[in-house]
Formats: C-alpha cells, sequence, structure tokens
C-alpha cells in the first residue's frame, strides 16, 4: 500500500469579494438591493490549485508579495474554506500562521501561555506539564508576570514559537514567522524545526529569504498571482525564482 | 458520527472556553480599586433609585417591591448582558479567528458563560435586599438554577444569532440596543404585570415575550413559594430550544463567510 499523503490539495480556488464599497450598513444594502445593484468584483486569490506532499517532507512556498502564499496556507490549516475544491490532511496540524495569535496584551505571559494553548486545544493539565520547558525555551524567565503589551515584537515572537512547538505536531506551517527574532533565536527556532524533522513531521515553509528555504527544504512551489509557477526540487525552482 | 466528532471538538476547546471567560473576568477586575464588588453595587444602586421613583409614580402597590424590582431585573441584566456582549464577540476575536482553526460559536458561548458568572454575583445583591427588608425566601427557592437554565439557552440562542448578524451587518448593534429598550419595557420588571390588564393589546404582547416567562418562573420560585406547572415549563423549554435551534442553523449557515467580512 502507498504511503498517503500529509496533505492532498485538490483543485483549490479561493475568491474574495472585492465590493467597491463595504456594505456594512443595512440600510445601504437594502437601497442596493432594490436597484438590484449588488456586484461584488470576484478577486481570485488562488485559481485551480492542486499539488500533495508526502509525509516527512519540508515544502517551501516562494512567491511575490500578495502571490497568495499566507492565503494557501490558511486554506490549508482550515482557517478559510475554499470557494471550490478540498484539502485533506492527515495528523495533527500545528499552524504558525502568525506567532502568539489568540494572546491578549493585557494579560502577562503566564496567563497568556495557558489561554494560548488553550487556543491550540491543548488542556490545561497538558500546559502545565510542559510550562517550565516553554519558558526555558523562549528565556522569558525575568519577565513571566508582565503584561504582555510591554513586551517588544520579538519577545512575544518567541513566546509564540515556544508554545507552538513545544509538543512535535505532524504537521507544521510556518508563515515567514521566523523573520523577528535575533539572529540567535532564529538559529534555535531553525534547530527546533530540523529536529522536528528527524521525526516524522511535514513542514510547510513559507519565507522571503530564500536561503533559509534553500537551507531548509527538499521541495518548493513558487506561487505567482495564484498560479502555481513551478513546482519540483527546492534548487531548480529557487534558482528559476531567483531568476525572476 | 458526525454529531460524535462535534462533541469531540467541543471537548478539546472547553479549556479555551474556561480561558476566555475567566481571561473576561480578570481584566474587567483587574483595574477596578472595587472590584467584583461593582457586580453587587451596580444593582443595588438601581434598585434604591428605581424603587424610590416608582413606589411614587405606581398606583398598584407590590408587596415587597424592592425584592420584587431585583429578582426580575436580576435575571433580566442576565440576559441583556449575555446577548449583547455574544453580539460583538465574533468582531472581537476577529484576530484570533483570522490566524488559527477554532470552532467560532466558542465565542458568543463564553460570553454567555461570562455573564452567567455576573449574575451568580449580582445573586449576592438578590440576598442582601432580601436581608434589608426581613424577606425570607421560601424552600422553593432552591430551585432556582432551572428557570436560568432556560434564559441560558435562550441567551445563547439569540446571541448566536446576533453575532451572526453584526458580522454581515453593523448597525444590528445600535438596532439590537433599541429593541433591547421595548423589550425591557415590554416584560414586568418594575411593574406587576396587572398594571397593563386593562389593555388586551399589551397584554397580549407581553404574553408573547419568552423573558416574561423566565422572570416569572424566578420571581415564583424565589417570592411566592410557587413551582410553575407542566404547562408554564413546556413554554419556557419551547422559547429556549426555537431559540437554540435557530441560532445554530443561522450561525452554522453563516460561519465560513465571516472571515470574508471581519
Ligand atoms: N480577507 C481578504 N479579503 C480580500 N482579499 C484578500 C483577503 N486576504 C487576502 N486577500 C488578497 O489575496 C491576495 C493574496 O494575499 P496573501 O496574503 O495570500 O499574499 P502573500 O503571498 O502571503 O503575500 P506576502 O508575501 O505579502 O505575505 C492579496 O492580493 C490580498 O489582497
Ligand atoms: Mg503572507
Amino acid at each position: 500500500m502507498a504511503e498517503p499523503y500529509a496533505i492532498e490539495v485538490k483543485d483549490v480556488s479561493m475568491h474574495f469579494n472585492m465590493n467597491k464599497e463595504k456594505l456594512e450598513n443595512l440600510k445601504e444594502y437594502f437601497i442596493k438591493f432594490m436597484k438590484r445593484d449588488l456586484r461584488y468584483e470576484k478577486f481570485a486569490a488562488l485559481e485551480d490549485i492542486s499539488f500533495q506532499i508526502a509525509k516527512g517532507d519540508v515544502f517551501g512556498i516562494v512567491g511575490l508579495n500578495g502571490s497568495g502564499k499566507s492565503t494557501l496556507l490558511k486554506v490549508i490549516s482550515g482557517i478559510l474554506k475554499p470557494t471550490t475544491g478540498s484539502v485533506i490532511t492527515r495528523g495533527q496540524i500545528a499552524p504558525l500562521i502568525e506567532l502568539g495569535a489568540g494572546f491578549d496584551m493585557e494579560l502577562t505571559a503566564r496567563e497568556n501561555i495557558f489561554l494560548n494553548g488553550s487556543v491550540l486545544g491543548y488542556s490545561k493539565k497538558y500546559m502545565q506539564e510542559r510550562f517550565d520547558q516553554i519558558v526555558e525555551f523562549s528565556e522569558m524567565q525575568d519577565f513571566l508576570d508582565t503584561p504582555m503589551k510591554n513586551y517588544s515584537s520579538g519577545m512575544v515572537a518567541r513566546v509564540g514559537f515556544a508554545i507552538a512547538t513545544m509538543t512535535i505536531p505532524d504537521i507544521l506551517i510556518v508563515d515567514e514567522i521566523l523573520a523577528v527574532g535575533d539572529f540567535r533565536f532564529q538559529e534555535k527556532c531553525e534547530n527546533r524545526i530540523r529536529e522536528m524533522l528527524e521525526g516524522d513531521t511535514t513542514v510547510l515553509i513559507v519565507s522571503h529569504s530564500i536561503d533559509q528555504i534553500e537551507r531548509l527544504c527538499k521541495h518548493c512551489l513558487w506561487l505567482e498571482h495564484g498560479h502555481i509557477k513551478m513546482i519540483g526540487e527546492t534548487e531548480e525552482v529557487c534558482n528559476a525564482y531567483k531568476k525572476g | 458520527m458526525a454529531l460524535k466528532n462535534i462533541l469531540i471538538t467541543f471537548r478539546r476547546y472547553c479549556p479555551l472556553l474556561w480561558n476566555l471567560a475567566s481571561r473576561d473576568f480578570t481584566l474587567k477586575y483587574r483595574r477596578s480599586f472595587l472590584g467584583i464588588a461593582w457586580s453587587i453595587l451596580n444593582p443595588l444602586l438601581m434598585m434604591l433609585v428605581l424603587t424610590q421613583v416608582f413606589g411614587l409614580l405606581l398606583k398598584i402597590q407590590v408587596e415587597n417591591f424592592p425584592v420584587y424590582y431585583i429578582v426580575g431585573s436580576s435575571m433580566w441584566t442576565f440576559f441583556s448582558e449575555a446577548t449583547n456582549l455574544s453580539m460583538s464577540s465574533i468582531m472581537g476575536a476577529s484576530t484570533l479567528i483570522k490566524k488559527v482553526y477554532v470552532p467560532k460559536y466558542i465565542f458568543p458561548l463564553e460570553k454567555c458563560l461570562f455573564a452567567l458568572e455576573n449574575f451568580i454575583f449580582s445573586l449576592i445583591a438578590v440576598v442582601i435586599v432580601m436581608l434589608f427588608q426581613r424577606f425570607v425566601p421560601p424552600a422553593t427557592a432552591l430551585l432556582f438554577f432551572i428557570p436560568v437554565l432556560y434564559c441560558f439557552v435562550f441567551s445563547v440562542g439569540i446571541g448566536l444569532i446576533l453575532s451572526a448578524l453584526a458580522v454581515f451587518f453593523r448597525d444590528v448593534v445600535h438596532l439590537y440596543s433599541i429593541v433591547l429598550t421595548i423589550w425591557m419595557y415590554i416584560t414586568p420588571i418594575i411593574y406587576p404585570i396587572e398594571v397593563v390588564q386593562d389593555s388586551a393589546l399589551i397584554y397580549g404582547i407581553i404574553q408573547c415575550n419568552p423573558m416574561y416567562y423566565y422572570v416569572g418562573y424566578f420571581r415564583d420560585l424565589l417570592m411566592y413559594n410557587t413551582i410553575p406547572d407542566l404547562r408554564f415549563n413546556l413554554i419556557c423549554i419551547a422559547f429556549s430550544l426555537g431559540a437554540l435551534a435557530l441560532g445554530l442553523l443561522v450561525f452554522k449557515k453563516t460561519q465560513d463567510k465571516f472571515i470574508l467580512h471581519i
């Protein structure tokens, strides 16, 4: 029996309504509706995307700003529902679309660690067992009881990364999050990702740092205006991408 | 099978529900000097003012008017707070919804739980008024959780509808504050139902108001040593489950589009 893919993306299209004026108002909506003037301009952020990622692969996505990389990751992690097509994922997903999503900046780091853990669906007991590990990895021992609004953005990212990678998920989805930390922390993060790779984790990375993609990834996808421009071995794709 | 999955997901996100509610609670009181005391002081002060004014205006005398008022108003405050907070819950959680997958009904449900927490604290105010009036509640008061449960389910239903609508039409927020004001006046909170008995129309309208039943149920238990009959209970349940079913339907139909509008 063939090993099933970790991620299968089938004919996915994602359309956004780009209505010129936002109709957030019942009166406006009603008037437009009566005038039959409810036109939406469709904007295709993704168009007919299909590909598979094998278990244990490290898969990079490159592309210019606005080419649909983040949108694709959001569709894969279930945050966005595609307009057409389907995505099958096998295993538990840790989506790092943005570090520390769900942090409440009024709360302290200690409180936020538990809050964010539950956002990711972990129980309190589970978080208590890993609390020390998280604090140690993020190196935030001295700031645990400071409200997070007083943190620098790098510090927030550290805590977020530590929480998101405290367990080894089956699928790790990373969107440009390694950019904020200082070089030492970036190194630490890359090492952590490599550690995961030794397990069976499938990793999906979006980054504007081609170096990073070349260092970490085996396969690569190049998106352009929501279409697949090229897919294949990292070296080939990256070389073509760099040439433009 | 599908139901089983829903239950598994729900259990997985129960800690989130709890953490969000306790976050709301912590943040509400962290910076306030009197802290939780506000949950008790607020209804007490309102009661003092309103009973003074309406005690003079009302022709029909209600026995134990301060108790009558605060029992009714605490239930009403619960409902109005739960639905109001639920209404903006999806928009309030927009940063989260855009970045992580979380079942979205968690947010209105959490606000209803938070309102329930506040309601339980406000019961202390009810007890204080009873002590002050030397009013001894009857044994039926022990069943107080029944109308609270009915009202909670009803609030969740209405909250689900409002939270979904508010995502698409922001003016629902303004509209609902008007609706709530009118709704409060057609619920016998500061007046006894006998006041409107002469007008068949108003009396009829009040009979269609779910809050009339929940408030009435609560008072029957806490003040009049009465357990409402089966028919009354069935009416309550019908309103609660009806609202919940409608809420779930509206929410389910629209939730995938939330992210495009927040
Ligand atoms: N919620 C939304 N509503 C409307 N349009 C959207 C929405 N989200 C994304 N888009 C559009 O989809 C396109 C792709 O956006 P996306 O964030 O996926 O780009 P990206 O490849 O991640 O870019 P970057 O490199 O800047 O991160 C953009 O043109 C953006 O305007
Ligand atoms: Mg992006």
